[in-house]
């Protein structure tokens, strides 16, 4: 049997992040590291001492935990789909050397995306080792978050790759990254939970695909009810990933087959 | 009559309202060396991209292989050797690591490879540099570098477009006689240059295109014979010499092209030209004489104008 062209994209991407994986190890390791230390053990023994209702009962770590994991799979999607698309087109420009051979646009986009999901697994798991590590959650609480973290991750992998493949230019993508990531990130109910927000923006935050990981996330390692169905969640985030994936893939046979 | 390896009828590539391939037919033999020629923008790098599969025609019919790209393009592309215009070498990765990734698209075992790179490496010269990033490499061994990973999957036919753009004499005499190789191995090339000498050198027969259409087709003898004569004589005048001698020597020329430094004068006989000219009083400054080459054919069909 001959291996599916898009694992052979997958296979030429791991032998590209063979040469950079020491500049994956900071976001990897040391960001959840850092996060959980400022934020989690930090600001949480402040608010701990008065907030400890609104937060589920938990202690604030344990809360803040699973939220960023969830958080942290969305900033990896991002980057690690947007930019190699960005640059297989404009800068290292290897899709138009890989659509010279047997490779369609179709194998790229999904080779892409299959790359991405084993990152997100290895990312994720990560994760929960550090908040096991942290005593915010169980290790096998942690472990099993990771399929929704993943999850909530691929939900912004596609749409990023069918965005990056439809910029003309990088400054729109940046402006892009500049404008939507950090409110994306400070609202996703990662750091407080989202009826604190004022009512106009609740509802905005309920749209955004990682406040539905945050949610899944957090359930999983607190044992805490979900905020909607159960389907409603996963059904959101994987529709939002498929829309995404078709999209992306239709942009870019648009994109590469000029 | 041999089957044609590519066949292009009323071929046509339109980006928007632009067209910039505009009904064109060819047929290229297995086992030719077939060039297209043509100014900056007249089309030929679209035609390849067509060819390669990798761009859908417009409008009009193109088989590959005795295949349609358009329902087809793996298995054409799978047996193509592609070496485009634009360097797309990642250049963060080594030689070895470029001609592996590639070789492993065509679906080709690792150890098929391997073989297939110290063979492919030598061919082009590089062996040295087997593990050299490819931001190291120069120019020119870069484009080599990318002539070798086109023929990474031993293509039946391979596409080459200016393949020896930027490289040095001694670089373009290595790369025409690898091409040479391939020929005689069999291999059918397709190839677009600006270089007239390479044409004239590499190609059994071409086209030249210009503004999107074919504009004259046959062999590099043919294309001569066809437009224009056997001789040239190059004159320089001191600058009240040339009105003088203009109108004598349009009555013995086949015809004249006057440029800013110097006058043209094609003809069949350059000697008696020369010889008549003198007996009629016209005394250039300097004469060049020498045989018609492709780019005299090449300037007068596309213009000495830049039409951009
Ligand atoms: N993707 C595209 N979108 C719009 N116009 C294009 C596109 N690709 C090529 N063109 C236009 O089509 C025309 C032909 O371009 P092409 O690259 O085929 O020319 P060429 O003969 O290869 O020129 P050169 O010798 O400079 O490489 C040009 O006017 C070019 O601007
Ligand atoms: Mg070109």
């Amino acid at each position: 049997m001959t291996t599916p062209r898009a694992l052979l994209i997958v296979e030429s991407e791991w032998r590209y992040y063979k040469r950079t994986w020491w500049s994956t190890v900071i976001t990897t390791w040391l960001r959840p590291i850092l996060f959980l230390l400022a934020m989690g053990v930090g600001l949480g023994t402040l608010i701990d001492r008065t907030a400890d209702q609104a937060l589920g009962g938990a202690g604030y770590l344990a809360f803040l935990a699973p939220g960023l994991m969830a958080a942290s799979a969305m900033q990896t999607a991002i980057t690690d789909s947007s930019w190699p698309v960005r640059t297989g087109i404009k800068w290292r420009k290897h899709f138009w050397a890989q659509i010279s051979t047997p490779v369609t646009p179709d194998d790229i986009l999904n080779g892409l995306m299959i790359w991405v999901f084993i990152r997100l697994v290895f990312v994720s798991t990560a994760f929960a080792v550090v908040i096991w590590a942290f005593g915010a959650a169980p290790l096998d609480r942690g472990l099993a978050a990771v399929p929704a973290a993943v999850l909530c991750g691929m939900a912004f992998a596609s749409p990023m790759a069918f965005l990056a493949a439809w910029f003309k230019e990088d400054s729109t993508m940046i402006a892009l990254f500049r404008f939507s990531l950090i409110p994306l990130f400070l609202f996703s109910g990662a750091f407080f939970p989202i009826d604190r927000l004022p009512d106009l923006l609740e509802p905005l935050a309920l749209f955004s695909p990682v406040w539905h990981g945050v949610d899944l996330c957090r359930s999983i390692t607190l044992g805490t009810p979900l905020a909607l169905p159960l389907w409603v969640e996963v059904g959101y985030l994987l529709a939002v990933t498929v829309v995404g994936w078709w999209a992306a893939i239709r942009r870019l046979r648009k994109t590469l087959n000029l | 009559m041999v089957e044609s390896l590519v066949v292009g009828r009323g071929l046509s590539k339109k980006f928007g309202d632009f067209t910039a391939v505009d009904n064109i037919d060819f047929d290229i033999h297995p086992g030719e060396a077939f060039g297209f020629l043509g100014p900056n923008g007249a089309g030929k790098s679209s035609t390849m991209r067509m060819i390669g599969a990798v761009s859908p025609p417009t409008s009009g019919r193109l088989s590959v292989l005795g295949m349609d790209p358009s329902t087809e393009g793996i298995k054409i592309r799978g047996r193509l050797g592609v070496v485009p215009q634009e360097d797309n070498l990642d250049r963060e990765l080594s030689v070895y690591e470029n001609l592996l990734t590639h070789g492993r698209y065509f679906h080709m075992k690792r150890a098929e490879i391997d073989v297939r790179i110290v063979d492919l490496l030598e061919f082009v010269q590089l062996t040295e540099r087997l593990d050299d990033r490819v931001d190291l490499l120069s120019g020119g061994m870069k484009r080599r570098l990318i002539i070798a990973r086109g023929l990474i999957n031993q293509p039946e036919l391979v596409i080459l477009d200016e393949p020896t753009t930027g490289l040095d004499p001694q670089a373009r005499h290595v790369v025409w006689d690898r091409l040479y190789q391939l020929k005689r191995d069999g291999v059918t090339l397709i190839i677009t240059t600006h270089y007239m000498d390479e044409a004239e050198q590499l190609c059994d027969r071409l086209v030249v295109m210009d503004r999107g259409r074919i504009v004259a087709e046959g062999s590099p003898r043919e294309l001569i014979e066809r437009y224009s004569t056997r001789d040239v004589l190059e004159m320089r005048f001191a600058a009240d010499q040339h009105r003088h001698a203009m109108p004598i020597i349009e009555e013995v020329a086949e015809r004249t092209e006057d440029l800013p430094d110097r006058l043209m004068i094609y003809t069949h006989n350059a000697d008696e030209v020369s010889a008549e000219l003198a007996r009629r009083g016209v005394h250039p400054v300097s004469t060049l004489i020498r045989r018609s080459t492709l780019e005299d054919v090449f300037l007068r069909l596309t213009g000495r104008q830049l039409i951009e």
